[in-house]
C-alpha cells in the first residue's frame, strides 16, 4: 500500500502485475492451442498454426520482458507488445479478407474475437504501460 | 447420439461443474468490487479461490474416473489441456495476489475468476463433440 517515489516506476507493480497476469493468460491459451494444433493436425492449416505459435512465444517473451522490468525487460516488452499490435491487426484485416489463407482459427483472426477482442487491447495496454512507467527527467 | 452422450452423461456437467462457475463468478464481483474499493486481497478471496480449487480437483477427478470408466471425451487433446490449465488457475491466482498487496491484486483475483468459468464451459464442449 505504501508509495514509494521512484524515478523510474517499475512494469512490474501494480497494474503491471494484472497486465503480467493477462498476459501469462494468453501464453497458456495460446501455447496449448498452438501445440495441439501443430501435434494433431499441422498439415490442415500450416499457416494459421505456425501463427498462433509465434503468437504464443511472443505473448510469453511479453510477459517476461514486463516481469523483468528492467531496461532490457522494457525494451523486449516494447517490441513484443508492437509486434503484437501490428499481428493481430494484420491478420485480423487479412482473415476477413482472405478466408482461405487462415482456414481455422488463431488468437488473432478477426482481430481476437474469439478471444473477447482481448488480444487486440492487451498490446495498447502494454504500449501505454510501458509509456506510463517511462524514465520521466527531471 | 447425442441422445446416447446424454444418457451415459458427461462427468464435467454436472452439479460440480455448476457450483464451480457460480463460485468463480461470486469471488469475481467480490474481487472486482474490492479492487474499486481500493482494497487488497482479503482473507475471503483467498478462501473462495481453496474452496474454487477444490471444486476444480473435483471435477479433475470425475473426469479421471469416467475416462478410467472406459468414457472418451469427444476431443481428448484439448479436453485434458484444458482440465490441466483449469486447476492451475486459481493456485496462480493465488499467487500473484500474494504478491500484489494493492488494488491490482484484487484486480488479477477478479480476472482469473472471470476467465474459469469460460475455461469450465469450453471443458464441457471438448467433452460432449462426438465427431461420427
Amino acid at each position: 500500500m505504501v508509495e514509494t517515489a521512484t524515478p523510474r516506476r517499475s512494469t512490474n507493480r501494480g497494474p503491471g502485475r494484472l497486465l503480467i497476469a493477462v498476459y501469462i493468460l494468453f501464453a497458456i491459451a495460446a501455447t496449448s492451442r498452438a501445440l495441439l494444433q501443430i501435434v494433431t493436425k499441422f498439415g490442415e492449416a500450416p499457416v494459421a498454426y505456425a501463427l498462433s505459435a509465434v503468437a504464443a512465444l511472443i505473448y510469453i517473451v511479453a510477459a517476461i520482458g514486463l516481469a523483468r522490468a528492467g531496461h532490457a525487460g522494457r525494451r523486449l516488452a516494447l517490441i513484443c507488445c508492437s509486434v503484437e499490435l501490428v499481428g493481430v491487426v494484420v491478420v485480423g484485416i487479412l482473415s476477413l479478407a482472405d478466408k482461405a489463407l487462415f482456414p481455422d482459427e488463431t488468437v488473432w483472426s478477426q482481430f481476437g474475437s474469439g478471444y473477447g477482442y482481448i488480444p487486440l487491447l492487451l498490446p495498447l495496454l502494454g504500449l501505454f504501460w510501458l509509456w506510463r512507467t517511462r524514465a520521466t527527467p527531471r | 447420439m447425442t441422445v446416447a452422450a446424454a444418457a451415459t452423461g458427461s462427468p464435467v456437467d454436472g452439479l460440480l461443474a455448476t457450483a464451480s462457475i457460480v463460485l468463480s463468478l461470486l469471488i469475481a464481483v467480490w474481487s472486482l468490487v474490492s479492487a474499486a474499493r481500493n482494497r487488497p486481497p482479503d482473507r475471503w478471496q483467498l478462501i473462495g479461490l481453496g474452496m474454487l480449487e477444490l471444486a476444480l480437483l473435483g471435477l479433475a477427478v470425475l473426469a479421471l474416473v469416467a475416462v478410467g470408466g472406459g468414457d472418451q471425451p469427444g476431443e481428448p487433446g484439448a479436453f485434458f489441456g484444458y482440465l490441466v490449465t483449469l486447476v492451475c488457475l486459481p493456485p496462480l491466482a493465488a499467487v500473484l495476489a500474494r504478491m500484489e498487496p494493492t488494488r491490482w491484486g484484487s484486480a488479477i483475483v477478479g480476472a482469473v475468476c472471470l476467465v474459469t468459468p469460460v475455461v469450465v464451459v469450453r471443458l464441457q464442449q471438448t467433452w460432449e463433440v462426438l465427431g461420427g
